[in-house]
């Protein structure tokens, strides 16, 4: 086990090279010269121009400038802002709880829906309800959720007045972050029972939005995983021993069934942060794909470039968790590695 | 013991004969009501886009803000002038949602084109050659996977700056992998079987073997991961155009038009609505059509 | 009273190209301990046969009978719940491939305990009390320690072991075994027969062997049953139907044994088992038949009563008219024509 564990964390570190590549060559490639680009507009006199040459090792051979650069990422200074002179460490791990939040409760409806309609559609195979179940999941596979969120709005909050339309919660709440999680924040450490309230009528339509096509992927997954587990020589077997139905489904296909799901789910993580930049745009939601967003239109480069590298770093150790969960619920690689 | 369940004898019409391959490859594809209706949709969409000229009321470009947000014909205000409103300058959207048609077909197929150029001679080459070359190639690729596709696209966008062909050339990229990855299992699984060792024996080269032994054999896979790409592309490259990083005003590609239309959600649906919509259609369309062609080509997974 | 009686069973199964008949009018009897052979090659039915005895046939498949009955039990008409409590339980079943026949995510001592709590009623502490007498009895060294470990842990005969185990895990009143043998080591082979066979001698079990080795048939059967592409084409005595088959087809696949050959070369059947596309009208074995004639060619031939057995044959062998009566419905098989 533990060396199942060693290989798998072995086999991130060139990915993670590639990454801080791309990051560092980020900020390089964009046209002009990149103390100017780190600068942004507002210009920067010569002298410190120089002195910031010397700090980056811009006058240094490109090997040792991606040293120093390694070095600094792994210090944890990711430099700073161009426009707000905070730490892009900082400030991204001051957003990332709201991302968080909203990723976590757009999986969790993701999946509450996702493996129950997966389940039932291989079960009553051909039936209305699995046809039904793969032509919505497609539909939402194929949803521009940029739109879809528009749509959403455009419904529950213009028509029926029943959602806010933007934010994380209503201007009249101030809540102190403790957790980062508002949800949690508003609950436990708020004396005002409106903000709890407020913070999750607030995250019900980003939720919708963001878990509309993981939903899709881990029906449409567990669906077929299913299917191929019911044709198994094992379903044959339980069947012969007169189990009942629901048993074979819930336990003994269902068990095997997850493995793939689980997988799929993991991977789900960089289509969830891919989405959280739309929804959260969308939505106004206080998170870093917003910021990500706006460091474009500012051309904040450093934020750009450490928000990046952080963001693949997070999906990266996702991914590797996934992994050995995998390893986990899976006992011919927990007991063969 | 299952197959030998399905592959059991005894039929009850004995004069039947087995069908031809294309037929009974169309068969299992047009018995598949989903994949039909896609490939109609996408015949509509190309028929639309190449008449553009022809089907468009009014220039996707011409504004004139006395008639701005009038909306579809239905609803009080509406006229048969401009059957599915305006926009906030004037425009009619039905005008720019047919010249969109053409911006997102090519698009899609641009980008689909580019990435399996690339993709499958970098799969073809890290397959044939191994070693360091592949090393280096397929890391690359699992770089590329392991980012959240549209950051990707959107450093490639920040680097190069805004527009329509630098956000294609971004998605072409995030949607190399899969071409790639494709390309090189082909390859290896391809090379071990005899056709190819007969081919090299008889004195075939390594290119002439890449492009004219392997490449034909895995066909069928890219076929279907092109379907499934351009529906990524469209989507992707929409919403890259949604936040700004895409087709830049007045082009009237689906999500620059969405990008514009988003301040006015409260007061005109319909500018909002309309160009979703079309990408909706669109992207489901082509990835019915990729689903049907999946099973079609592999009816043994259909069961 | 007879354990199982089969009366005119079909399994048909719809396809792309049509409507395909895997067993096709199959009738048998077999008493409380019988041990009957069901022999065939691939896809001859006779796997399909059971499983509709035991109510396993996958959807879309369809099975229709005239009578489908277990210790007096009408299969045709019995609710779900009921069958449930008969399988597994009065009649069991262990299959070819015993390490995918066994659940990879479960435990060997989960799923052996699985049915003796089901069928049983019993406690955990009995079941696995229970289940480690049965290992045992199957001939698995340190029972105590196996019930912990999963099924890619075991060996394939290790596995069907197992399987055995669950089977017996009941007392059965009647065991099949689908080609128990056929993914095993061929000295794993005769360890595993011989074990069914004391099992079935200890019980009074009837076993049904499903098999397309006639060797496996003759170390084990009292009684053989030869089918051919869904049809029965031969039924008797083992004894009988060693010494001498009545069947051509009977015959060959005795031919194609190899402690039976003759000369240099193993005799084989030439041809394959017809498909979904060549069906032949008459007789289902006359193209690959040595004494077809244009008469069976065109002329299907009804299971009879024959020499203490049953034959679908228009000339048995046995038959002391046969090269009258091929001669005179025009020969086009190769050695009646010469």
């Amino acid at each position: 086990m533990l060396r199942f564990i060693l290989t798998r964390v072995s086999l991130i570190i060139p990915t993670f090279i590639g990454i801080t590549l791309l990051t560092f060559f980020l900020i390089r490639l964009v046209p002009g010269d990149p103390i100017e680009t780190m600068a942004g507009e507002r210009g920067i006199d010569p002298a410190r121009h120089e002195l910031l040459r010397k700090e980056y090792g811009f006058d240094r051979p490109i090997l040792v400038q991606y040293g120093i650069y390694i070095a600094r990422v792994l210090q944890g200074d990711l430099s700073k802002s161009v426009i707000t002179q905070a730490p892009v460490l900082d400030e991204f791990l001051a957003l990332f709880p709201a991302t968080i939040e909203l990723a976590v409760c757009a999986i969790l409806f993701a999946l509450v829906i996702g493996l129950p309609a997966g389940i039932l559609a291989a079960v009553r195979r051909n039936s209305i309800f699995d046809h039904g179940v793969m032509g919505i999941s497609l539909a939402g596979y194929s949803m521009p959720i940029f739109w879809w969120g528009l749509i959403l709005i455009l419904l529950f909050s213009v028509q029926f007045d029943l959602t806010p339309v933007s934010g994380r919660i209503d201007v009249l709440y101030y809540i102190e972050p403790v957790t980062g999680f508002l949800l949690i924040d508003s609950l436990f450490f708020s004396e005002d029972e409106g903000a709890f309230r407020s913070a999750l009528a607030h995250l019900i339509l980003p939720t919708i939005v963001l878990g509309t096509v993981p939903l899709a992927v881990i029906a449409r997954m567990t669906r077929s995983a299913m299917l191929e587990v019911l044709g198994e020589d094992y379903i044959r077997t339980a069947k012969a021993k007169g189990l009942s139905r629901f048993r074979i489904i819930a336990l003994h296909a269902l068990r095997n069934a997850l493995i793939p799901v689980v997988t799929v789910i993991g991977l789900q993580v960089g289509v969830l942060f891919t989405g959280a930049i739309l929804t959260e745009t969308i939505f106004s939601w206080p998170g870093v794909g917003k910021w990500l967003i706006e460091a474009i239109f500012r051309r904040d480069y450093p934020v750009l470039q450490g928000g990046v590298l952080l963001l693949g770093i997070v999906v990266m150790t996702v991914n590797l968790l996934v992994d050995l969960a995998y390893g986990l619920i899976n006992p011919r690689i927990r007991h063969t590695r | 013991m299952t197959a030998e369940t399905m592959d059991a004898p005894a039929v009850a019409a004995p004069t039947a004969t087995p069908p031809h391959p294309l037929r009974e490859f169309w068969g299992y594809f047009s018995a598949n009501h989903g994949a039909v209706a896609g490939l109609v949709v996408i015949v509509a969409v190309v028929l639309v886009a190449l008449l553009a000229d022809v089907l468009a009321p009014h220039s996707p470009y011409l504004t004139d803000t006395t008639i701005a947000l009038k909306p579809p014909f239905w609803q009080e205000g509406g006229s048969f002038t401009y059957p599915l409103g305006t926009d906030p300058i004037g425009r009619d959207i039905l005008s720019r949602l047919i010249y969109g048609a053409r911006l997102s077909l090519l698009i899609g197929i641009m980008v689909v084109a580019i990435s399996i150029m690339v993709g499958t001679v970098l799969g073809l080459v890290s397959g044939f050659f191994r070693g360091i070359i592949e090393i280096f190639i397929m890391r690359l690729m699992d770089v590329i996977l392991t980012l959240p596709s549209l950051l990707l696209a959107i450093v490639i966008v920040a680097i190069l700056g805004p527009g329509l062909m630098n956000s294609m050339l971004a998605v072409a990229l995030i949607i190399m992998p899969h071409y790639v990855r494709l390309a090189r299992a082909a390859v290896i699984s391809e090379t071990s079987k005899d056709y190819v060792t007969a081919a090299r024996v008889s004195g075939a080269g390594t290119l002439r073997l890449m492009f004219r032994e392997v490449l034909p054999n895995c066909t069928a896979p890219l076929i279907v991961q092109a379907s499934l790409g351009i529906s990524t592309a469209i989507l992707d490259a929409a919403a890259l155009g949604f936040l700004g990083l895409g087709a830049q005003p007045p082009s009237p590609e689906w999500g620059t038009m969405l990008a514009d239309a988003r301040e006015f959600v409260l007061r005109a649906w319909w500018v909002v609505t309309f160009p979703g919509l079309a990408i909706l259609i669109t992207v489901l369309a082509f990835n019915l059509l990729g689903d049907g062609l999946r099973d079609a080509f592999d009816p043994k997974l259909k069961r | 009273m007879a354990l199982v009686e089969i009366e005119n069973l079909s399994v048909e199964f719809p396809t792309q190209g049509g409507i395909m008949r895997a067993v096709d009018g199959v009738s048998l009897r077999l008493e409380e301990g019988e041990v009957l052979g069901v022999v065939g090659e691939s896809g001859s039915g006779k796997s399909v046969t059971m499983l509709a005895l035991m109510g396993l046939i996958p959807f879309p498949g369809r099975v229709r009978a005239d009578k489908l009955s277990f210790n007096g039990r009408d299969l045709l008409t019995i609710s779900d719940k009921d069958r449930r409590k008969l399988t597994g339980k009065d009649v069991a079943m262990i299959f070819q491939e015993p390490t995918t026949s066994l659940n990879p995510s479960f435990t060997v001592g989960f799923q052996l305990t699985e049915t003796l709590r089901l069928h049983e009623g019993m406690d955990r502490k009995a079941a696995e009390r229970r289940a480690v007498e049965l290992l045992g009895q199957v001939g698995i060294p340190s029972p105590e320690s196996r019930l912990s470990a999963y099924p890619h842990q075991l060996s394939g005969g290790m596995n069907q072991r197992v399987m055995i185990a669950m089977a017996i895990a009941c007392n059965p009143k009647l065991l099949i075994a689908d080609e128990p043998t056929t993914a095993l080591d061929v000295t794993i082979q005769a360890q595993i027969l011989d074990l069914l066979m004391t099992l079935q001698k200890e019980r009074r079990m009837g076993l049904v062997m499903i098999t397309h080795n006639m060797g496996v048939v003759a170390d084990t059967a009292k009684r053989v049953m030869v089918m051919y592409a869904g049809q029965i084409m031969e039924e008797r005595s083992a004894d009988d139907l060693f010494a001498s088959p009545q069947h051509p087809y009977t015959a060959a696949l005795l031919a194609a044994l190899p402690e039976r050959s003759e000369g240099g070369r193993l005799a084989t059947i030439p041809g394959v088992v017809p498909g979904l596309y060549d069906r032949p009208k008459g007789c289902l074995f006359s193209p690959r038949c040595a004494y077809a004639t244009e008469h069976s060619r065109h002329v299907r031939p009804d299971l009879r009563p024959w020499a203490g057995g049953h034959i679908r044959c228009h000339y048995p062998l046995g038959d002391p008219n046969r090269n009258a009566e091929i001669q005179h419905d025009h020969p086009v098989g190769t050695e009646a024509a010469s």
